[in-house]
């Protein structure tokens, strides 16, 4: 099935090919997989990939304006976090970052509850959705290892579920990171670590992150297989998770995908990424960019126009603007809340504290 | 019932939370054929399969990170930190995640794990295995800490801890776990959570302690009683959260307390307790709260070790002290 391109000599002497079906201008570079042909499939990924850069928009526009809290865009890695989670079925399990919002989005995570969470409510995690979903991680790494206990869970029940872990680069720099790949490869479980690689931890380059040639050959130490993909062409990324879940599934085989794009935006709201890397490079990286990708290869193969676009457009500017409207609309939790979810039930314990945020007792002492 | 020790009386926990609930597996180091370094384990193995007494690759943050993966998947994972000392790595997937997940998706994933890790000094250990942390534990919101100090409070506070819906540290004095021994019902009876247990009582003192210090502590109160100095001996038991009620009513009619615990003195728990107390107990305090407590030093290696453990002589001194305030 893949069709893999660029083989480049590395300096190790060993060859890596990438697997890309698209060109950055659209148009296909050999056979592609079935599901490409569909229409239907290919613009329900496109329209994913527009929404989450619609969201992205929206958010950071919330947070310019004082009404979201710090926020981490995933502009220009869209058809990784689409792409992945577009290949997984409903009862598979998500374990994202804090920038895998189109992943999230395609699991069925609504805007508001997105909204939510990064406007500071912890019901942004209750989702309606994906209800065994992880929320989404912060500590750089530590969600691995969830992914290798739910993915053993399924295998102890002989359920046909995976679980699929997103991270970035700077991500497989830590220990969490080998030690979840290790333990999974030591007992074959359904899991896909999929490394969201968009060059960037903050300031730190991937050149700065490891002396490695890939970050797929970091599976090799667990006896794992690792692939690199081209992030920036949805159909190949969707094509080869889809895959890696099926052996994860059926055999039980845990696998590595390296998705390699390139984070467009700062790191967050908070930061400023001129500090740090030039305007031309990264004007350099927009020409790889993977919604005008696949836009040009609907055009061009499945007769999208300017109709189509305009309307889809229309359409997800007003899905997103209910939903921003629906998060602002929604008013905080009450102080106690903090309490409500601490334990299953209120420790003795803690009946004071409890009391001190309810009001219904005097002062602290 | 059977006469047994703590590491039997754990077994036997162990055994019967397996054969309650097939959710709950054991996962650590060493813990399968080898029936973990102290015997915990021991026979489980043979008795419940290598998928459900599984062991681990080295890597202790590992295994607290895939336990919550397992627990948020509805399984109930008791996992084993070979020693307290190899915990700390364990500390980022305690704090940033077990205790935390049913809170930030507001109920919709709990994390009813259990870790397990033998603690504390007296045993002649080598370097990094006799360090007693629990406060640094006991810090963590949404975390329970609990430990036992006999083979039947092991037993049943074991088997509350597996049966808790949400994450437990359980911290096993190696000290104490062979001897002393005790009759021990495989009842499956868990002991409450979050409940202080009264060892002794008496009308002049209270004692308040947890862990293998019970024992110096029990020591001293029988020595004090021969001198007509009659003590509630209190055993905490659950640290976090902590239940003051029982140790408040007893200082109320003691008017004396003295706390005894191995860590080292400052930021131990010991603090806590002594603030709860001068907070909320003050006008029914007859003298100082008083404290004793391993230093403020690194652990000493076994050649200085006797020397470092609160002995049942500094236990009787701070209690003289105590009943020397009119």
């Amino acid at each position: 099935m893949a069709v893999r391109t660029d083989p480049s000599a590395t300096k190790t002497g060993r060859t890596h090919a990438i697997l890309r079906y698209l060109r950055p201008n659209g148009t296909a570079i050999g056979g592609l997989p079935g599901f490409a042909e569909n229409r239907q499939e290919i613009v329900a990924l496109y329209r994913l990939m527009v929404l989450t850069r619609s969201f992205d928009e929206q958010a950071i526009a919330l947070q310019r304006t004082g009404r979201l809290g710090t926020y981490a865009s995933s502009l220009g890695q869209e058809a990784v976090a689409v792409g992945a989670a577009a290949a997984m079925r409903p009862d598979d399990i998500l374990l994202p970052t804090f920038r895998e919002h189109g992943a999230q989005i395609a699991r069925g995570v609504t805007l508001t509850e997105l909204f939510l969470y990064w406007g500071g409510d912890e019901r942004g995690s209750d989702f309606a959705g994906p209800r065994e979903d992880f929320p989404v991680n912060i500590p750089v790494a530590s969600h691995i290892p969830h992914a290798v206990g739910a993915a053993l869970a399924f295998k102890m029940r002989h359920e046909d579920r995976a679980a699929l872990c997103i991270f970035g680069d700077g991500a497989t720099s830590k220990g969490d990171f080998y030690e979840a790949l290790n333990v999974a490869g030591v007992w074959q479980v359904p899991c896909v670590f999929v490394v969201n690689n968009n060059q960037w931890a903050i300031s730190v380059p991937r050149a700065m992150q490891t002396h490695a040639d890939t970050l797929a050959s970091k599976g090799i130490a667990a006896g794992i297989d690792g692939v690199q993909v081209d992030g920036n062409d949805v159909i190949a990324v969707c094509d080869v998770i889809t895959e890696a879940l099926d052996t994860a599934r059926q055999d039980h085989e845990p696998s590595l995908i390296e998705a390699l794009t390139y984070r467009l935006g700062d790191h967050t709201t908070v930061d400023d990424a001129s500090r740090y890397r030039n305007d031309a490079d990264v004007a350099r990286h927009w020409r790889d960019e993977p919604i005008a990708r696949v836009r040009a290869f609907l055009t061009a193969e499945h007769n999208w126009s300017k109709d189509d676009e305009e309307e889809l457009l229309k359409a997800v500017r007003q899905e997103v603007d209910a939903a921003v409207a629906a998060y602002l609309a929604t008013a905080a939790q009450e102080p106690v809340a903090m309490f409500d979810h601490l334990h299953g039930s209120l420790p003795l314990a803690l009946a004071s504290q409890h009391a001190l945020v309810t009001g219904r007792e005097g002062g602290d002492g | 019932m059977a006469e047994m020790s703590m590491v039997e009386a754990l077994n036997l926990a162990l055994a019967n939370a397996m054969a309650e609930d097939k959710t709950v597996l054991v996962l650590g180091e060493d813990v399968g054929r080898n029936g973990g370094v102290f015997r915990v384990t021991d026979g489980l193995i043979d008795r419940f399969g290598p998928e459900r007494v599984r062991d681990t690759p080295l890597a202790e943050a590992m295994i607290a990170g895939i336990s919550v993966g397992l627990a948020a998947q509805h399984m109930r994972p008791v996992a084993e930190i070979q020693f307290m000392g190899f915990l700390y790595p364990v500390i980022d997937q305690l704090v940033n995640h077990a205790s935390r997940l049913r809170t930030r998706t507001r109920g919709r994933l709990t994390c009813p794990m259990v870790l397990r890790a033998p603690y504390g000094g007296g045993i002649h250990a080598p370097e990094h295995h006799s360090e007693s942390m629990e406060a640094m534990l006991t810090h963590i919101p949404g975390l329970r800490v609990v430990i036992p100090s006999s083979p039947a409070r092991a037993y049943g506070l074991l088997l509350a801890a597996i049966r808790d819906p949400d994450p437990v540290v359980f911290l096993e004095p190696k000290r104490l776990y062979r001897a002393p021994r005790e009759e021990v019902a495989d009842s499956g009876d868990a002991l409450p959570l979050d409940q202080p247990f009264i060892l002794r009582e008496g009308a002049d003192m209270t004692l308040v302690t947890w862990g293998a210090m019970v024992k110096e502590t029990l020591e001293a109160a029988e020595c004090l009683g021969t001198a007509g100095t009659e003590c509630t001996v209190i055993d905490v038991a659950t640290l976090k959260p902590l239940e003051m009620t029982p140790i408040m009513g007893s200082v109320g009619r003691t008017g004396r307390c003295v706390i005894v615990h191995e860590a080292p003195l400052t930021g131990g728990f010991g603090g806590e307790i002594a603030a709860r107390l001068a907070d909320q107990g003050l006008l029914s305090l007859a003298a100082p709260v008083t404290r004793v407590a391993g230093y403020d030093t690194v652990m000493p290696l076994p050649r200085l070790e006797e020397h470092y453990m609160p002995s049942t002589d500094r236990i009787l001194a701070a209690a003289e002290r105590v009943m020397s305030y009119a």
